[in-house]
């Protein structure tokens, strides 16, 4: 018999919580869910848009009827529930329905705050937290003029910039000097009030509301304490939100401000959950989206009988949704002792941005008029990165630093319905704002699976995730500080990572029966990543599953659009010679390959192999002393070296000879990502070693490691690692930092994006500080080549049966 | 009535693996679960044409290896919210023998044989 799940709020986070737990479990539980509104659940958060005519009410239903029907659950509109007997764990619905219950979920909300004064109940007054109150709102402004909106903080203001475009004359009322000061500081509020005075909307500062004055039962006016009357036929009263908990207090469970609930979840009585607004956790209530989706994820995860997740709070971040207004908040900014303040103001052009800094780490961050690095703050002040290395550019944020894909600049609000953000699948910004309204997508990967957006390169990653942030304000909930790995599981790269050492897991099926992966076998995102996990953790014990493989790594070639293959051939550092130059020109020629190229990396590509005559074209090219370039792999790729000190007149060391040597050491290794080197023999740089994964460059007196560069999607120029007077230190070097990257990045993470999370001064610290952990990397790193430096080509030629994989099953006539 | 063709033993195809069958014009994927089910699609992505028998099979779908859509094996239907269909055929294990229904394939089997 299964157990029954009570759910008394049909909200986000109650419903958040039962789709999270139904992916977990579909089986394990009845289904009853209460809402005291008629309506389906819908995203609350976009009411703003739904009053200012951006939206309708029915773009922000996210689960209709037909959903709870598909899911087997029931739901009770416009049922309010009016007791809980826990003695008998049952609820009692206002007109008398009883539910008992096994579990129960309380996610009722929270209550808007109404002001105690005389004159609130007449018609005309309300608050802004529901539908219900957006349509008493929407009937107001096509009757009435003059609308008052108390309360200046971000609810107030949107509720405020909605009804002006309504077409109401409005008036807000703030009891402090600065709107939003939970959010802003002075200087940020003062350029957000001017904007918003300049579209027309009026604002009563440091001014107390009195009462409200009535004229034939409906509002006329608000009266202030200092004696001024403001005319007002549309009284919105927004200073805030509080914890519905009245129904569990009482019933007897334990509240404070809110419900108070342990990291998992769980309340004092422990058949009773709760989430969201009306949930009090480690001293915190939360009143955006955000924290609500972690909280739902833990929640369910224990409903689930998972029981491993844990909810350690949030840090959130506000964005007003007020189209034209580009302003993001996040953290502490009051300023204490030992606070730094790094401050970029230029008034004419309406940008300001604030950090505060402690222990060189982001807690706080105001930006307005260019929101555009929101995210990328907020990401480093959850994950608390040590911003020291890139303290002096920090204020001008992520387009400056390089990271993955920033576009640059605030482009997005300026960006047309069909200008094309994705350039890989050809996706267009009207396509993701549709989606994203549409199908209620909430994250990046959501977007990503939808409409392919940011899903190829990435490089549109940042424009995407500005069109969420743009699309959904402060709904959006930024990527969690440690994603799971893919959707077979709730674990994270790093999690998994350390079980495998620590549990000695040697297989695939291991880590995922061991970490009760959600599908028997795996994804095409999980297998790759645990297959390279397991590969870097026993080196010579662990049998690689091909199967496991992307299909570039297991036919040794790269597969082309129209399904054949492409062959590169090793060419150390670059160097080739007559005699393989014309076996190559042999092999295009006896198969007819109908595309030679010479690639970037210095080698030469052969295209348009089908993949039945691979083997031949492996035979001929090893026959003639060459072995695969690994052109396809997570691996090392290439060397690419200039002629240096042996031809050229400004050469100082052998470049060509050290790629060579650091080639020969570092081929066949797998990798998390792909790893390209080179070494110029000279600053002059012709090898371009500045945007490799690692590049050295030769001057007088030694080797310069440069190291974090990428000539990819964005180019990133590499920082300087250290310099050293020998071959041997370099090639040392190298090892150990290409076994401190096979063992620290995640899978599919470049060099730079993993440098720009651990930061430079962490790589040096291992690298270089310490001598003996240096050593022991390289060492390491030697170790593990011994199984790795294996020529696949020449191992398949050899191997009886090969046919078999590489061949048509069958030809039939 | 059925036109079923023998391709083969079930030991040419690796578990979570396929192979290609050419059959004229069409080419056909012959995939292999985990648990040794079989199933037989065109081997043609219906996205841009990806050949489905180099993808990563996983539980009963395969991944395709150009842009990651998600075919379903058992409906050859993309997975939502990827959109589009593959045709399939109908495969079946007599002993390990593999057997692949192709219509009208009849005449050149016994020409084969």
């Amino acid at each position: 018999m299964r157990e029954k799940l009570v759910v008394v709020g049909n909200g986000m986070a109650g419903i958040r919580t039962v789709e999270e737990l139904i992916e977990r479990t579909p089986d394990l539980y009845d289904i009853v869910v209460f809402g005291s509104e008629p309506y389906g659940n819908y995203n609350r958060i976009l009411l703003s848009p739904v009053l200012a005519g951006e939206k309708k009410i029915e773009d922000i239903i996210l689960n209709d009827d037909a959903w709870y029907a598909d899911n087997g659950i029931v739901l009770h509109k416009g049922k309010a529930i009016v007791r809980i007997d826990r003695r008998n764990r049952c609820v009692v619905t206002a007109d008398g329905l009883v539910e008992t219950y096994d579990r129960l979920l309380i996610a009722t909300g929270s209550l808007p705050i109404m002001l105690p004064i005389p004159g609130r109940d007449l018609a005309g007054v309300m608050a802004f937290r529901d539908i219900g109150d957006v349509e008493g709102m929407l009937d107001a402004a096509a009757h009435y003029k003059t609308a008052v909106v108390i309360g200046g903080g971000l609810l107030g203001l949107e509720a405020a910039n909605g009804l002006m475009k309504k077409g109401m004359q409005v008036t807000v009322v703030h009891l402090m000097d600065v709107l939003m000061e939970r959010q802003l500081d002075a200087e940020a509020a003062g350029l957000l009030r001017k904007s918003l005075e300049d579209r027309g909307m009026r604002f009563v500062m440091g001014a107390r509301t009195e009462a409200l004055i009535g004229d034939g039962g409906r509002v006329a006016g608000v009266r202030l304490a200092d004696g001024h009357t403001l005319p007002a036929e549309l009284v919105v009263m927004a200073i805030g939100i509080k914890p519905n908990v009245e129904l569990a207090r009482r019933a007897g469970v334990h509240c404070d401000r809110g419900i108070v609930v342990d990291d998992t979840m769980l309340s004092y009585d422990g058949r009773i959950y709760a989430v969201g607004e009306c949930a009090q956790h480690r001293g915190a209530v939360y009143g955006l989206v955000a924290p609500l989706f972690e909280q739902a994820k833990v929640c369910a995860n224990h409903l689930a009988r998972k029981a491993f997740a844990s909810y350690k709070g949030s840090i959130t971040s506000t964005k007003l949704k007020v189209t034209g207004v580009d302003l993001f908040s996040a953290g502490e900014f009051s300023g204490g002792p030992g606070d730094e303040d790094i401050v970029m103001k230029d008034a004419k052009a309406g940008v300001y941005r604030r950090l505060v800094l402690r222990d060189n780490r982001i807690v706080g961050a105001v930006l307005y008029g260019d929101a555009i690095d929101g995210a990328w703050y907020f990401k480093h002040m959850r994950s608390g990165t040590d911003v020291s290395d890139m303290r002096r550019q920090l204020i001008f944020g992520e387009t400056n630093l390089g990271d993955s894909g920033h576009g640059g600049g605030d482009v997005v609000a300026k960006m047309a319905a069909d200008a094309e953000v994705c350039g890989c699948n050809g996706v267009c910004k009207g396509a993701i704002v549709d989606a994203i309204a549409q199908k209620r997508l909430f994250t990046l990967d959501d977007v990503r699976s939808h409409t392919k957006a940011s899903s190829s390169c990435g490089s549109c990653t940042g424009l995407v995730e500005q069109i969420l942030a743009s699309t959904l304000g402060s709904d959006y909930s930024i990527a969690p500080k440690e994603k799971p790995m893919c959707g077979c599981t709730d674990h994270a790269h790093d999690v998994v990572r350390k079980t495998i050492v620590q549990n000695q897991l040697h297989s695939i099926r291991a880590v995922m029966d061991f970490l009760e992966w959600k599908r028997p076998d795996g994804c095409h995102a999980c297998r790759p990543a645990l297959n390279y996990y397991l590969v870097c953790a026993w080196p010579g014990e662990y049998e690689d599953d091909y199967q496991s493989r992307f299909i570039n790594e297991r036919a040794h070639a790269n597969i082309q659009k129209d399904g054949t293959y492409s062959v590169v051939p090793r060419m150390w550092g670059g160097l080739t010679t007559s005699s393989e130059l014309r076996a190559i020109a042999d092999v295009a020629d006896r198969y007819a390959i109908p595309t030679v190229k010479v690639t970037g990396g210095q080698r030469i590509d052969l295209l348009g192999v089908p993949k039945d005559r691979l083997r031949d074209v492996w035979a001929d090219l090893n026959a003639a002393g060459m072995i695969s370039g690994a052109a396809y792999a997570k691996g090392l790729r290439t060397v690419k070296t200039c002629v240096g000190a042996e031809w050229c007149r400004f050469g100082t060391q052998d470049s060509t000879g050290l790629g060579v040597k650091l080639e020969k050491m570092c081929w066949g290794s797998w990798t998390p990502h792909k790893v390209k080197l080179a070494v110029s023999g000279c600053p002059r740089n012709c090898a371009e070693a500045t945007i490799k994964d690692l590049g050295i460059i030769c001057v007088e007196s030694g080797y310069e490691i440069q190291i974090g560069g990428n000539g990819g999607v964005k180019v990133r120029a590499t920082e300087l690692l250290t310099k050293v007077a020998t071959e041997e230190e370099a090639l040392e070097i190298t090892g150990a930092y290409m076994q401190l990257y096979r063992e620290q990045a995640r899978y599919l993470e470049r060099t730079a994006h993993w440098i720009e999370r651990v930061g430079l001064s962490y790589v040096k610290t291992r690298i270089v500080d310490d001598p003996d952990g240096r050593r022991a990397l390289h060492e390491r790193f030697l170790h593990s080549q011994k199984f790795a430096q294996f020529d696949p080509w020449a191992e398949r030629v050899a191997e009886p049966g090969f046919d078999r994989e590489f061949n048509s099953m069958k030809e039939l006539a | 009535m059925n036109d079923w063709v023998d391709i083969g033993v079930i030991g040419d195809i690796p578990r979570l693996g396929a192979r290609a069958v050419r059959a004229a014009e069409t080419k056909i994927a012959v995939f292999r679960t985990d648990d040794d089910r079989l199933f037989a699609l065109e081997d043609k992505c219906p996205h841009r044409s990806g050949p489905l028998s180099q993808g990563i099979v996983h539980g009963c779908r395969v991944t395709c290896p150009l842009h990651n859509l998600v075919i379903d094996l058992q409906s050859g239907e993309a997975v939502a919210p990827d959109e589009g269909r593959v045709g399939r055929f109908d495969v079946r294990l007599v002993g390990d023998r593999i057997q692949l229904d192709l219509p009208g394939a009849r005449g050149r089997h016994l020409e084969l044989a």
